[in-house]
């Protein structure tokens, strides 16, 4: 048996395991960090795939940063867990139904019937000295660039929304402007007196 | 039979092999980081006039052992109420990422663990996995100094991540390649140490060690330990051997960033003297093979960033918490960013000595 299968399985069943995990564990802390368990185990299944560009980056965008921020929030809030239980039986119906009609569209579109080792081809190997980064870049650059540009540009609304939704000035709160405190200088602080030194009695 | 098992052989050569090239990497670094800790206490003792350690062995030098064992023999206290199996995962996570770094690290032209063709990126992810390590401490100690002192200094590692990542974003534009191994011979010339990138790149240089102190949580960033002013943020509740592999963590860490400092703005194994000496000296004997490039002078460059390190820790009084989020966001991302356009424009002009070869 070859390296690869063994690899294959063995992320795999993490992936799966660990993202079963994150809606069943009840403490969301540890949820969130099966969620970075499950992120982690697909970038390694990506790098089988030879897409090492898009695995680095999964690790780089969501393991090394959002998922950060993620738990910073779960780990500050005091979540009640016996008040989300709250009403669970009287909404189980309802949940009940979306869950069978999300499942229903879910086997509709990605079934069975659109998977499967003879729908697809075998991806092609490269040889060692192929990029996947300078691919990617090469198409998204070329023949995405509009979308591309357009999304970047969506993002940077979003970054100056947050931004300005937070930026909030209030004038009675007191806070230290580290720029004056730099700028500082001597003679603003300090006044040096000249005296004359006294005579020993 | 048979065959399944010559055949499962062969298929499992190379990943023995991978084995010992990855022991015989990790254990010199493993000690490295002992006699870091032992040079460390010595050169700071020197800038403070005094003798350092001095008892154990001669002139101290078996101190890391004796720390070592020290840890070694201590128990490992586990709070009550703390989560156990993260409390213990929580510093292996902090581990590892400074060790797996490494396999992407060029030793000399030819050696190389993996030679990467995203060899930047792989690195710039695994070193942002090491915050886990903190946040996971910290969380899981079921303390309020531990989850203070981990909402401190993971704040500060994400803010100063993201100067560092622009500083890298600087040498691939230089370099046109992501790959360790290619950054490095971009680098080489006729033109000693002035064809390295730390002249066209010196404020992301700059800017890139800073983060990298900061990211290490060394002083003057180690608001995480800030002894003086919180207990010792988010290993305070660990003993024994699992505070002292968050101690390894953190030198093994320091060695990194020195060593990635010196491939990408330093010319890693390149010569300082490249081009400038004539082949007949570099055909003599021993000062042919000082002279020419290899792995000696990779190690003299990360040498001269550790000391960097340990004057600094010496010489700096901490910074404060808002002034560290301010240096971080309001100072270094823009100057990344305007240095940025300016590499972009050198590239494109083909200022030489760098970029006026064709490529």
């Amino acid at each position: 048996m070859g390296i690869e299968p063994i690899l294959f399985y063995s992320f795999a069943t993490v992936l799966l395991v660990s993202a079963s995990a994150v809606i069943t564990v009840r403490n969301p802390v540890r949820a969130a960090l099966f969620l970075v368990l499950t992120f982690f185990a697909s970038a390694a299944l990506w790098l089988l795939l030879e897409a090492e560009f898009l695995a680095v980056a999964l690790v780089l965008v969501y393991v090394g940063a959002v998922m950060v921020l993620f738990l910073f929030v779960v780990m500050m809030l005091d979540i009640n867990l016996a008040r989300l239980r709250e009403g669970f039986i009287k909404f189980l119906p309802v949940g009940l139904l979306i869950a069978v009609v999300m499942v229903a569209v879910l086997v509709l579109v990605v079934g069975p019937e659109q998977f499967g080792l003879a729908k697809f081809a075998e991806p092609a190997r490269h040889n060692a000295d192929y990029s996947n980064s300078r691919e990617l870049g090469l198409i998204l650059y070329t023949v995405y660039v509009y979308p591309f540009e357009i999304a970047a540009v969506i993002l940077l609304v979003a970054i100056v929304a947050a931004i300005a939704l937070t930026l909030r000035h209030r004038p009675t709160t007191k806070y230290q402007n580290s720029t004056e405190q730099i700028a500082v200088q001597r003679n603003q602080r300090l006044r040096i007196v000249e005296m004359p030194s006294e005579e020993r009695k | 039979m048979l065959q399944w098992l010559i055949s499962t052989y062969e298929n499992w050569q190379p990943v023995s092999g991978y084995l010992v090239h990855i022991v015989a990497i990790t254990v010199p670094l493993f000690v490295c980081v002992a006699y870091l800790t032992y040079v460390e206490r010595k050169i700071i003792g020197y800038m403070q006039v005094r003798m350092g350690p001095t008892r154990v062995g001669w002139k101290g030098l078996l101190q890391p052992w004796a720390d070592m064992f020290k840890l070694l023999f201590k128990e490992i206290i586990i709070p009550s109420g703390a989560n156990k199996i993260l409390f213990l995962l929580a510093p292996i996570l902090a581990l590892a990422p400074a060790l797996a770094a490494w396999a992407v690290i060029p030793l000399n032209a030819t050696t190389v663990l993996a030679d990467l063709n995203a060899g930047l990126l792989y690195v710039l992810a695994v070193t942002s996995i090491g915050v886990y390590g903190v946040i996971i401490a910290g969380w899981s100690s079921n303390s309020k100094y531990a989850l203070l002192g981990a909402m401190r200094s993971s704040a500060q590692i994400v803010a100063y991540e993201i100067a560092m990542g622009f500083a890298l974003v600087g040498v691939l534009i230089a370099a046109k390649s992501m790959n360790l191994g290619d950054i490095i011979v971009s680098q080489a010339g006729q033109h000693g140490f002035l064809d390295w990138f730390w002249l066209p790149l010196l404020p992301l240089f700059i800017i890139y060690f800073i983060s990298g102190v900061a990211e290490t949580n060394r002083a003057p960033f180690d608001v995480a330990e800030g002894e003086s002013e919180i207990v010792a943020g988010f290993h305070v509740e660990y003993s024994g051997m699992a505070f002292a592999v968050f101690f390894l963590a953190e030198y093994a860490n320091m060695i990194l960033i020195s060593a990635l400092a010196a491939i990408m703005f330093l010319g890693g194994w390149l010569s300082p003297v490249q081009g400038w000496v004539s082949a007949t000296w570099l055909a003599t004997p021993y000062i042919g093979w000082i002279l020419d490039d290899g792995f000696h002078w990779l190690l003299i460059k990360i040498a001269f960033f550790l000391f960097w390190y340990l004057w600094f820790r010496a010489t700096f009084p901490r910074y404060r918490y808002d002034q560290i989020m301010r240096l971080g966001w309001k100072v270094f991302i823009p100057i990344t960013i305007v240095w940025i356009v300016v590499v972009s424009a050198m590239v494109l002009a083909q200022v030489g000595p760098w970029w006026d070869r064709p490529s």
